[in-house]
């Protein structure tokens, strides 16, 4: 046996085998040549030269000449390409190929069990504190040559690859190989290609992070600590060491959605990096946004197959997004080119990698140039990972690595024959026999009928019948001979053909048959004309209904295709409104000033600013709304909301998490922005989850529909930060194991003050040492977010329910030197009015949520009415995405429960927040110089009957109830549209998906530690959650 | 406290316990003699409103109830509600009050989900707690009759209609053991899984759902049977349980909110011909024909929710009263949970800016829930023979800007408004020397 093994072995080293200097040679040497001369060619040089009737002369590994007037020097295989194409071999920027599988353990999350404590990594050796930061994984150290994935890759015409491994945030570097089937040694292109990163944090075990926002602080404090670690000499650190030493490397950032694209583009940019992004291939969802990175890109070609429509109440299932994503994905690489950004295609991530070039002709049918799909495969690839010297174009003393096709590589119906890697030879589909495709004429003793081979030389489809209804068969070839099988149904069974080709003009195929019931009986097949032309019903019968999801899904002339939406979701604008001069007539207008709420008042907004209240105003150009029998009122403020945040609203992996920011993930495509501006809010306080003591820093955004995260950000808002108490905090209603040494401190009020204590006196010690002149204290962004507390620049908004606690952290405040600026939910604020007014804290409270929890069983709906009696600013938030689109009722509460006055009622979601949030200078009343946040209510805006009609923000009518109803029959038109587009490719045979559970976006409140979602490894954007959990969820938890 | 809302006896009643406490409390004496309230807006509950009217009962009923003043009764306490208005006591079907105490970690307090997935057996009735200080919260909000609801599993179990006023579950009892709770199951996507084809030999959503389904067919096939066969010489509890669905003397509530779940739910009442209600029915208004063609009801589940869908128009729970009234079908309406049906008259005042009158949004919430639970004969509406299960507000009851109970009556007691919220409203006023404005 052993014998044989290495027979086998010698036949491989003896075909391959030539520089590999090195090892022992089982044997006599084997060493060829490798000279072959490829002649009279059309050679595609690079995007920018074409040679024709050319030649090619290779030396084993290397191009040793290309051109038209080379001449083949003696000692050449010659082959001759008359009428054939060579290209350069593609590459591929972006495989795992030759790495092994990530294993999928998680040890971090037991499901169904208690939760695993791990705090810090437990990996033996001089490594970093967290196991998702892995710099020091080098693809070369692990790679290996895998035949088949190779095979896979050679195909499709890639003959060199970026191989990376997908696991970790800093996941070390990449390799670029040549795919040939060689020992491993002798594919290395460049050993260290890329850097490479990303949001997930894979396999680690560490518990930290557990969010997006988490992800992001750790990639921030990295860079820190990298710095920091080159000027120290205390400790060793092989994370921190490779992550430095790999910074001189193109660093390449994989993301997976279109607005984390802008996320990881904003950390490039507050280090000064330039990040290469690997996307999932949505940057058309906003080009311009894109764009302005400056960033180059590598995109898959993963467009989605259509969905299963045909029953409405399905197709309910399906989201606009989706729908829209179907139709518009595959113009996503036309829409890079046309924005002039730099980009290379992948075939990674696709379903089949038979999608590749289905998916590649559908992007260029849909607009993307052959010249830039080409250079998107060869030369920007190579170029992006420093291996331009040699791979992506045809150039003496370049690698032998190219790909031989009968035809232009991007016609429909090209073949590509052979994939030559390093001077290796890889036969995709044999050049020199007879292609079969075509309908023939099937005789036998038994029956007649018609057989069709289609599909591509190399993967042929057979199908076997009258044209109406065919029978698809299985058909396989070698050589001459071929093999033909499929199930009749008249008789019942499988019928065999066996032959071969027997003639070759007009080609026939002869030989013998066997009948389900054994008969046997001899046949032939002659030629009579073409294959069914694929993209007809009948096209697809040979693919047994598996077919290809890419498939014939795009007829030749694309149809008209809808326009992108912004944000791109339901209710996303083609066009988004503008700032208009706008004078409301003859309103109620509550202005929360000293004047009251005003009757028969005129209010004139401009450029986005309110710009005079009175009687008869002039309405010069501006645009005026008849507002008789209306109340126009400041914007809704809700200060304390979870909406548009993605990728968990907790990180509370730790006590204290200081260091992270919500203001990193934003999510600006949250169907609740809108939902909330058709409820009157115009300005929410995102906060981060009330899991730990000091949780993480919040941001201010207004509802502007249709922005990109960055741009819904109120301008230059104040800075505050999330921290909470009670129940949540300590974990008394999780799974932990109490009593574990590993879970998470604290469990206990008592444990909560030592954690605040302790966080502060750390912060206060640290601000000191970094204020000494020429000191070397690491830079910490946890300490550094409570130094700011300490110095009053950020602001303290602490979720809260009983008055021990309550009053508890008000010492603690007073004790080591900081403020507290909101109680926030405070339900038994009214215990401790006095003191809070003492202290001048504000209160944002439930207007008469209780019994919820144990800690909610003393709340009462009267409590905001005490707490403004008692002088305390006071407002209602919602901690809610239901709640929040009608806080105006929840203020008027105040007036059922403790008979508040209207007009104070209405300033506990509008004045107050604006007050506790330090952006009443700019909003929360009607004056003139502030924002025109403004909403037109159907009636007193306190009562359960008003209806938002109109919502302005800046002064964009981004809330209309009127245009809404219009935009609605638009969306529903445009489904309709795409729904039937779908019909169509569903019966033009491509394969469908059903949509079986659409995706829902995750509804957080405080309590919501984890977004499973988020945690498992590699899927944090795949949101299918039970929505129903999620909802019930929000309803009944605060 | 203002002098105004010292109106009749509840209100003397109200002023005199603030001081004492949740524990003093006490549920109402049975009606000692005639009440007549007057000159008040009366809203009758199915859409008739009288102006400066009058409402009379003793015993219990209603006496009497016109325009104008009332005829004299003698030995009658007489209410003046000149400017007030007064309403059919509010329903509130589909609800864990009463069951529940306090939500979340106090496992001890919450007793709405038993184990298992067929309980028609098992019985809210005797868990409903009467002294759970949630219970006079939701009362004082004008919600004078509840129906506490099991939860979980696919036949959660049997539900009753109840008084929220009563020394025991035995006093409480309105109308015992009305239904059964069934949850329609629905085929959902695996977790994580985006759509695309199911792992080989795994079983799909589908397929899952389908399973519970068959195992609901074959619940009622064989209790249909037994129900059929007389005496038993086996007794089976949860088919015992089942006998009332047969003959019509229970309901059977179907929780379904998609349109195939409807759809699939409505073939099985028609099958077993069963008095069947929808609950929940986010999307009933895509099979408005199919529930008025075999006339089956909806109870809304809440209009203050989220739309099911980022697609759906973003009022669409507020507008849903509308459609399913446009349409002809009969619905009534829940809020959620317990606490939060203090609520109810908010999420029926709700649906009037998206298409409801005031008065039909009333209705929703009275004779509709009456008659969707099968209490119409003696509630829902103010009518002469009727129990006089009704209050008076200050204002427009569904509205926060109005609600503002004085008095309140369950078949004639005069129940006390008092609750813990108000007390401690109390307590902490006094604290701060603020005044105290109930």
């Amino acid at each position: 046996m052993k014998k044989i093994l290495l027979f086998c072995f010698a036949l491989l080293v003896a075909q391959f085998t030539r520089a590999q200097e090195t090892f022992p040679v089982n044997g006599a040497w084997d060493v060829r040549p490798g000279q072959y001369a490829f002649t009279n060619a059309t050679i595609v040089v690079s995007g920018e030269q074409t040679l024709t009737n050319a030649t090619l002369l290779v030396k084993d590994r290397v191009i040793e000449a290309v051109g038209a007037g080379v001449a083949v020097p003696k000692g050449y295989v010659t082959v001759d390409l008359k009428g054939k194409f060579i290209y350069p071999g593609l590459v591929d920027a972006y495989t795992s190929y030759g790495m092994p599988e990530a294993p999928r353990q998680t040890a971090a999350f037991n499901f169904g069990g208690p939760r695993v404590s791990v705090p810090v990594s437990t990996k033996p050796g001089a490594y970093g504190w967290n196991e998702a930061i892995r710099p020091d994984v080098n693809a070369k150290t692990i790679f290996h040559v895998n035949a088949t994935a190779a095979e896979e890759l050679k195909r499709n015409g890639f003959a060199a690859a970026n191989a990376l491994i997908r696991d970790g945030i800093a996941r070390g570097t990449s390799a670029v190989v040549a795919l040939s089937d060689e020992r491993d040694n002798l594919v290395f292109i460049n050993d260290q290609a890329t850097a490479n990163y990303s949001f997930s944090k894979g396999t680690a075990a560490t518990n930290y992070p557990s969010s997006l926002m988490g992800t992001i602080a750790l990639i921030r404090q990295t860079y820190l600590d990298a710095a920091w670690y080159k000027t120290q000499k205390g400790e060793y650190n092989i994370s921190l060491n490779e992550f430095n030493r790999t910074q001189a490397l193109p660093q390449v950032f994989e993301v997976t959605d279109m607005q984390s694209i802008l996320r990881a583009d904003k950390i490039a940019k507050e280090f000064g990096k330039q990040y290469i992004i690997k996307s999932d291939g949505k940057e058309y969802q906003n080009i311009a946004a894109v764009k302005a990175t400056g960033s180059s890109f590598i995109i898959p070609l993963n467009f989605a197959a259509p969905y299963d429509v045909e029953d409405p109440l399905d197709a309910r299932n399906v989201t606009y997004e989706q729908l829209k994503d179907w139709e518009l994905a595959p113009t996503n690489p036309a829409a890079l080119e046309k924005a002039g950004i730099k980009f290379a295609i992948t075939s990674y991530g696709l379903t089949s990698s038979k999608d590749f070039w289905t998916n590649l002709r559908s992007a260029i049918t849909n607009g993307l140039t052959e010249k830039q799909a080409l250079a998107a495969l060869t030369e920007t690839p190579a170029e992006m990972l420093g291996v331009s010297d040699k791979v992506g174009s045809l150039a003496k003393g370049k690698l032998a690595n190219f790909i031989i096709t009968s035809d232009n590589l991007f016609k429909a119906d090209n073949v590509i024959y052979e994939t030559w890697s390093e001077g290796r030879q890889f036969v995709v589909s044999k050049m020199d026999v007879t292609d079969l495709r075509g309908t023939y004429a099937f005789k036998s003793d038994v029956s007649n009928g018609s057989l069709a081979i289609s599909g591509t030389p190399g993967t042929y489809s057979v199908a076997f019948g009258p044209d109406s209804v065919r029978t698809p068969g299985t058909i396989t070839r070698t050589g001459d001979l071929v093999g033909i099988y499929f199930n009749s149904r008249q008789p019942n069974g499988t019928v065999r053909l066996s032959g071969y080709i027997s003639s070759v003009s007009p080609i026939t195929l002869s030989g013998t048959g066997t009948a389900p019931d054994g008969t046997e009986f001899k046949w032939t097949a002659a030629y009579t004309g073409p294959a069914p032309a694929a993209g007809n019903a009948n096209g697809a019968f040979a693919r047994g209904g598996q077919g290809n999801p890419g498939g014939p899904r795009q007829p030749a002339t694309p149809s008209p295709i809808g326009p992108v939406v912004y944000p791109f979701a339901a209710y996303g604008y083609v066009e988004v409104p503008k700032a208009e001069a706008t004078l409301f007539k003859n309103a109620t207008v509550w202005t929360n000033e000293k004047d009251g709420i005003l009757k028969n008042t005129d209010v004139l907004i401009e450029g986005g600013k309110i710009k005079a209240i009175g009687k008869n105003l002039p309405a010069g150009t501006a645009k005026v709304i008849d507002a008789t029998g209306k109340h126009l009122a400041p914007g809704i403020i809700d200060e304390h909301s979870h909406i548009a945040a993605t990728g968990g609203i907790n990180e509370g992996t730790q006590a204290v998490t200081s260091e992270v920011r919500i203001g990193d993930v934003l999510d600006a495509t949250d169907v609740n922005l809108y939902r909330q501006l058709a409820g009157g809010v115009t300005i929410s306080h995102i906060l981060h989850g009330s899991a730990n003591p000091i949780g993480g820093q919040t941001y201010i955004i207004k509802h502007r529909w249709g922005v990109t995260p960055e741009q819904m950000k109120f301008e230059g808002a104040p800075q505050f930060i999330k921290f909470a108490l009670g129940e949540n905090v300590k974990q008394s209603n999780s799974q932990q194991q109490f009593g574990n040494p590993n879970v998470r401190f604290p469990q206990t009020r008592m444990g909560v003050e030592q954690v605040y204590v302790d966080a502060f006196t750390r912060a206060k010690e640290y601000k000191a040492a970094r204020a000494v002149k020429g000191n070397t204290v690491r830079r910490d962004l946890e300490l550094e977010a409570l130094a700011e507390i300490l110095d009053d620049t950020r602001h303290i908004t602490c979720h809260s329910y009983v008055q021990s606690e309550i009053n508890m952290l008000m010492h603690v405040a007073d004790s080591l030197g900081f403020k507290i600026n909101t109680f926030t939910h405070i339900l038994e604020g009214y215990k401790v009015a006095d003191k809070m007014k003492a202290r001048g804290i504000a209160a944002s409270t439930f207007s008469d949520w209780w019994a919820y929890k144990m800690e909610v069983q003393d709340a009462i709906p009267y409590n905001a009415n005490i707490m403004t009696s008692e002088g305390i600013t006071v407002a209602i938030n919602s901690d809610d995405a239901e709640m929040a689109r009608r806080l105006n009722q929840e203020a008027g509460k105040s007036v059922t429960y403790g008979k508040m006055s209207e007009e104070e009622a209405l300033k506990l979601v509008t004045l107050n927040p604006a007050k506790m949030l330090h952006i009443d200078g700019r909003v929360g009343s009607i004056k003139a110089g502030k924002d025109a946040d403004l909403v037109l209510w159907s009636a007193d805006p306190l009562s359960i009957y008003a209806v938002a009609e109109k919502t302005y923000v800046d002064g964009v009518a981004y809330w209309d109830y009127e245009k809404d109803a219009a935009r609605q029959k638009e969306m529903k038109a445009e489904e309709g549209r795409i729904i039937q587009k779908m019909l169509q490719a569903k019966n033009a045979g491509s394969a469908t998906q059903r949509a079986g559970a659409p995706r829902r976006r995750q509804l957080y409140t405080c309590d919501d530690i984890e977004d499973a979602a988020y945690v498992v490894a590699d899927s944090y954007n795949n949101l299918a959650q039970d929505q129903t959990a999620g909802q019930q969820s929000a309803q009944n938890k605060k | 406290m203002k002098k105004k809302i010292l109106l009749g006896f509840g209100g003397l009643l109200l002023s005199t316990v603030l001081a004492f406490g949740q524990e003093t409390i006490s549920p109402a004496k049975a009606q000692s003699g005639p009440i007549v309230i007057t000159g008040a807006t009366i809203h009758v509950g199915n859409g008739k409103v009288i102006n400066n009217g009058y409402v009379a009962f003793d015993k219990g009923k209603i006496t009497a109830i016109g325009e104008g003043a009332a005829p004299a009764t003698a030995g009658a306490t007489v209410v003046d509600a000149a400017g007030k208005q007064i309403y059919p006591g509010f329903i509130c079907p589909i609800t864990t009050l009463g069951l529940v105490e306090i939500e979340e970690g106090a496992r001890g307090t919450v007793d709405d989900t038993e184990t298992g997935e067929l309980n028609p057996h098992v019985r809210s009735l005797i868990a409903f707690n009467t002294d759970s200080k949630v219970i006079p919260t939701v009362r004082s909000n004008g919600v004078l009759l509840a129906q506490p609801t099991p939860e979980g599993g696919t036949v959660s179990g049997q539900s009753s209609v109840m008084m929220l006023d009563g020394w025991n579950w035995e006093d409480a009892a309105y109308k015992k053991d009305i239904g059964i709770h069934l949850t329609w199951p629905v085929a959902r996507a695996a977790r994580g899984r985006r759509g695309g084809a199911p792992t080989p030999g795994q079983e799909t959503p589908a397929e899952r759902a389908q399973k519970q389904i068959d195992a609901i067919y074959s619940l009622f096939g064989q209790a249909q049977g037994y129900a059929a066969g007389g005496k038993p010489a086996v007794h089976n509890l949860r088919l015992d349980a089942m006998v009332g669905v047969f003959n019509g003397t229970k309901k059977v509530f179907i929780n379904a909110d998609g349109a195939k779940e409807i759809e699939q739910a409505v073939a099985f009442a028609k099958k077993f011909n069963l008095s069947a209600v929808i609950v929940g029915g986010k999307e009933s208004y895509l099979v408005t024909d199919l529930l008025k063609q075999n006339n089956i009801p909806v109870i809304i589940k809440e209009t203050q929710s989220l739309p099911d869908k980022d697609e759906d128009d973003v009022y669409l729970p507020y507008k849903l009263p509308h459609l399913l009234q446009d349409a002809g079908v009969l619905y009534g309406l829940t809020g959620i949970g317990f606490w939060r049906q203090r609520n109810l008259p908010f999420e029926a005042g709700e649906a009037v800016g998206y298409g409801l009158t005031k008065e039909q949004a009333l209705s929703m919430i009275t004779i509709n829930n009456a008659k969707i639970l099968g209490i119409d004969k003696t509630t829902g509406t103010l009518e002469v023979g009727k129990d006089a299960n009704l209050f008076v507000s200050n204002g427009d009851a569904l509205d926060m800007l109005g609600l503002d109970v004085t008095n309140e009556y369950i078949q004639g007691r005069t129940i006390d408004l008092n609750n813990k919220h108000k007390q401690l409203y109390k307590k902490f006023s006094d604290k701060y020397g603020i005044p105290t404005k109930l």
